[in-house]
């Protein structure tokens, strides 16, 4: 795992403050601390309010460090009957709320706001039903995402999306951020794989959106719920789809003397109909850090290597390796090795799970970026950050989810050292910028949160942006549901002052291309 | 700005100036599904034309009035296909009332709903603005979900001007197993099926035959079609098209069509009148005069949802909504349709 929790030394420098200084919802006359904790007493355990810095510092931020706050106070609910009272206790005194689940979001998701209270899932974690008959599983918002795999492997289930953090994060989180993971590109995203959710709007109603059966009536606000990063309603329970564990996998690795060929690679898997279940690139400094690290055994000079997995029905696996094999030697590959056993198969993968820890190893902190662009555009993309990496001198490595063209550049920094930080997220911000003259978005799967405020205005005009208010409005009128993330002001979008690139959009747009 | 988009964006800014209705129109092949309202038609399929395919990125961009057949023969010719497998209901169908209505066809329950398969949507709203969402990207959770917000809306939130989709490689290989089996079997056979990774991409049920489409290489169809027994079809694209298309005799019946949903292994429903059944069980169509009250009340016990697919006209053609959430409803088409113009109680008689 990486350093979720590292300290850094600006924690007190006012970046935090001023974000919310911009943010901040219209409160009612302040309560005093003790006036809240005794109404909070009143309707949850005394063990479940804390209010003592010792008790709210563990919560000052998530796996996005550089941004840290401690809440008001936090609450540990143990029932969907506590969250509903404490929720219309926030109401009735106006206070912002933000959900935590494990606390692992990359974007600032779960960034407790100062005058707010902090919502934590951890006692809502049972798995309250599977049926297997209907193949879902009903679980409670803070039941880890690897928890349900577990549950339900002795019917031969499994539920699909598989963030690299799956041992810790929750479905809850999850959902707010609609994670994906190395598995997604054949199974979906988590909006992909929910089938009901039963959620607390913040007026207190309990609203249930979608069931076990596929479709229900209405607008897709289950679809909605997911990547909503917290801002429409507190989950309180959800229904997930689950799969019949495959056959059988097989896992190739293939090098490249050229990030291009292995870009093209990638193309040509893809439209030659096969959709593996996961396929990643790794580039150079990457396989050279992993294999200081915990030696997978990767060609150490390779330029990039791909792990492509595959998986089904025991007979279409096997036509469909040969094919990816043989196209990946067409695309130049200058290695390209087979699992022969599950064994071997799990060790090509480690480095793989490896790479983000092994990267830490080699820098104080990392900065992960999450942009995604078309597939074909790759290698330009990777060439244009290894540029950038030069400009700014700082690092990058990137491993990341290739089929789906979801970049993770990991830029290299010391907090340290005066105006790396900064640096950092210029650098950061030009490759977001980048995705978005692609054609491609600014997060994947991570979300905006507090983390990318500025690129959404780059990718928004101020007519799309005051209708993700009206969404927000439509669901929490008082903006009391994680205030702040996710879509910035028109305000701040105007001082960010960025061109406004038109999603990357190419001249003659209205001549067919076929 | 001389093209269509215009064109439409202000008829709909007009429209709202004089809070006047109107219906949206694509190939008016779905015009039977959901309320049927009075309005001032707006044509939208005048706005046609593929925008960007780029076969090995696995997604189309096309202009909504685009014929689904014609996007249907650009995709198939890269062997490519729209995973949901729309229903057409008519050679005029459109790829934005495809969308609207949401319809997913027999693939549903292996590729998903046409929600799943959106990437982006450009849409005119209620004030006549033209609005971007979502993207041509697999992975994209920048600002809220509005791409997939449209699908199933039934325009009642926006004209689609374009949208981009999702697609998927045909399978090498197709073939469709057929077995004797009554209604009861044909739920417990399906829903044992679907809890193994035999590459099943439909199911049908007629009342007296399963019906079970396999895809895949050949290799692996054919061992599934042992592993089932009974008889088979091959190459059958042409009865899963009239499955689709509600052309085979299971849908002939003249009494009004329930479309059903429960969860897949519920058992019999009971209601009266001949059964088809899609989706492992999860999609049952009821071709019955039983009262709507009846219906709503056996398919609420079963955790289910009742949708009155055709007939002659009712107040409810879907299962009334809740009032929290009916609220919340109610707000979102005031965010994208403040006047109130857009197809205006297509879908629930409050909005
Ligand atoms: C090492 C590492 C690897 C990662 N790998 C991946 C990856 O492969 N793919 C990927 O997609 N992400 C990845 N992430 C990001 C992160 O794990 C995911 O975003 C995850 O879904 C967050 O879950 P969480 O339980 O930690 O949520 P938190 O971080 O606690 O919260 C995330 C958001 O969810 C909201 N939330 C939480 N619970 C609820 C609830 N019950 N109701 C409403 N809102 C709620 C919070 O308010 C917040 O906005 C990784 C993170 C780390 C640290």
């Amino acid at each position: 795992m990486i350093k979720l929790l590292a300290k850094v030394p600006w924690r007190k420098t006012g970046r935090v403050s001023s974000w919310y200084a911009q943010n901040s919802v219209g409160m009612k006359m302040q309560a005093s601390l003790s006036e809240l904790t005794k109404r909070f007493c009143q309707v949850l355990p005394e063990d479940a309010v804390l209010v003592k810095e010792e008790q709210l510092v563990p919560y000052e931020c998530d796996g996005l460090t550089a941004y840290r706050q401690v809440p008001r106070l936090a609450l540990l609910p143990a029932t969907c009957e506590q969250v509903q009272a404490a929720v219309s206790v926030c109401r009735d005194l106006e206070l912002p709320i933000v959900a935590r689940g494990a606390g692992t979001s990359l974007s600032g998701g779960a960034l407790p706001h100062p005058e707010g209270v902090l919502l934590n899932f951890a006692r809502l974690n049972r798995v309250l039903e599977i049926d297997p008959q209907n193949r879902t599983a009903t679980v409670e918002p803070g039941v880890r995402n690897l928890a349900i795999s577990e549950a339900t492997r002795p019917y031969g289930l499994y539920y699909a999306p598989d963030p690299s953090s799956q041992i810790a994060c929750t479905i809850g989180g999850n959902i707010a951020e609609n994670s994906g993971g190395i598995h997604c590109l054949k199974y979906g995203l988590t909006v992909h794989n929910i089938l009901a959710l039963k959620v607390l709007t913040v007026d207190g109603e309990i609203i249930e959106l979608g069931g076990k059966h596929l479709e229900s009536p209405g607008f897709d606000l289950l679809a909605l719920m997911n990547g909503s990063e917290g801002m429409l309603g507190v989950v309180l329970q959800a229904t997930v789809k689950l799969l019949p564990q495959p056959h059988e996998r097989k896992v190739l690795l293939a090098a490249f003397s050229h990030v291009r060929d292995a870009g093209s690679a990638v193309a040509a898997i893809i439209s030659h109909g096969i959709i593996p279940a996961g396929l990643e690139m790794m580039d150079h400094f990457t396989i050279q850090a992993t294999e200081q690290y915990c030696s997978p055994g990767y060609p150490k000079d390779a330029a990039a290597i791909l792990i492509c997995e595959l998986d089904g029905y025991e007979e279409e696996l096997a036509d469909q390796t040969e094919h990816a094999r043989q196209l990946l030697e067409q695309h130049q590959a200058t290695d390209v090795r087979l699992a022969s056993d599950e064994q071997e198969a799990e060790v090509l993968w480690e480095g793989r799970k490896a790479a983000f820890p092994a990267l830490g190893n080699l820098s104080p902190d990392y900065y992960c970026m999450d942009g995604t662009i078309p597939r074909k555009h790759l290698a330009e993309v990777l060439e244009e950050i290894y540029a950038l990496s030069g400009k700014f001198g700082l690092r990058v490595a990137n491993v990341f989810h290739a089929g789906d063209g979801n970049l993770h550049p990991l830029i290299l920094y010391d907090a340290n050292e005066e105006g790396q930080l900064e640096k950092a997220e210029e650098f950061g911000s030009e490759i977001l910028q980048l995705c978005v003259r692609m054609g491609g978005t600014i997060t994947g799967e991570h979300g905006v949160g507090v983390e990318k405020l500025d690129q959404m205005c780059v990718q928004f005009n101020s007519k799309e942006l005051q209708t993700f208010f009206a969404i927000k409005s439509a669901f929490d009128e008082h903006g009391l549901l994680n205030p702040g993330k996710a879509i910035p002001t028109l305000h701040r979008c105007a001082e960010f002052g960025a061109m406004h690139v038109h999603k990357g959009k190419l001249p003659h747009a209205d001549l067919p291309r076929f | 700005m001389t093209d269509s988009r215009e064109i439409i964006a202000a008829r709909i800014r007009d429209a709202a100036k004089h809070k006047t209705a109107l219906q949206l129109l694509g190939g008016n092949t779905k015009a039977f599904y959901g309320r049927s309202i009075q309005a001032t038609p707006l044509c939208l399929a005048v706005h046609s034309g593929v925008v960007e395919y780029e076969p090995s990125e696995l997604y189309i961009t096309a202009r909504c009035g685009t014929p689904l057949n014609t996007i249907e023969q650009i995709i198939g010719k890269e062997n490519q296909m729209l995973p949901f497998e729309p229903p057409h209901f008519g050679p005029a169908a459109t790829l934005g009332g495809a969308v609207a209505a949401g319809l997913a066809g027999p693939r549903r329950a292996s590729s998903g709903a046409v929600r799943d398969s959106m990437l982006g949507v450009e849409i005119i709203n209620g004030k006549g603005e033209y609005l971007c969402f979502g993207g041509k990207v697999m992975k994209n959770v920048a600002g809220y979900d509005v791409s997939r917000l449209m699908s199933g809306a039934l325009g009642t939130l926006g004209a689609l001007m374009s949208v981009t989709l999702r697609l998927q490689p045909r399978p090498q290989c197709e073939h469709t197993a057929v077995v004797p089996e009554t209604h009861a079997d044909a739920i417990h056979k399906m829903n044992a099926w679907a809890r193994t990774p035999m590459p099943i991409t439909a199911t049908f049920h007629d009342g007296k035959h399963l019906y079970v489409r396999l895809s895949g290489s050949s290799s692996a169809v054919e061992k599934c079609l042992s592993a089932i027994g009974g008889d088979y079809i091959e190459q059958s694209e042409h009865f899963w098209t009239r499955v689709r298309e509600q052309t085979h005799e299971a849908f002939a019946s003249d009494a009004p069509l329930w479309r059903i949903q429960v969860p897949p292994s519920t058992g019999p429903l009971g209601i009266s009148g001949p059964c088809a059944m899609e989706w492992n069980g999860a999609l049952r169509w009821y071709a019955t005069h039983t009262e709507a009250s009846t219906i709503r009340e056996i398919t609420c016990q079963a955790d289910g949802q009742a949708c009155r697919f055709r007939g002659p006209v009712i107040e409810h053609v879907f299962n009334p909504l809740p009032p929290a959430l009916l609220k919340i409803h109610q707000r979102l088409k005031h965010a994208f349709d403040p006047e109130g113009i857009l197809n205006p109680g297509k879908m629930y008689p409050q909005f």
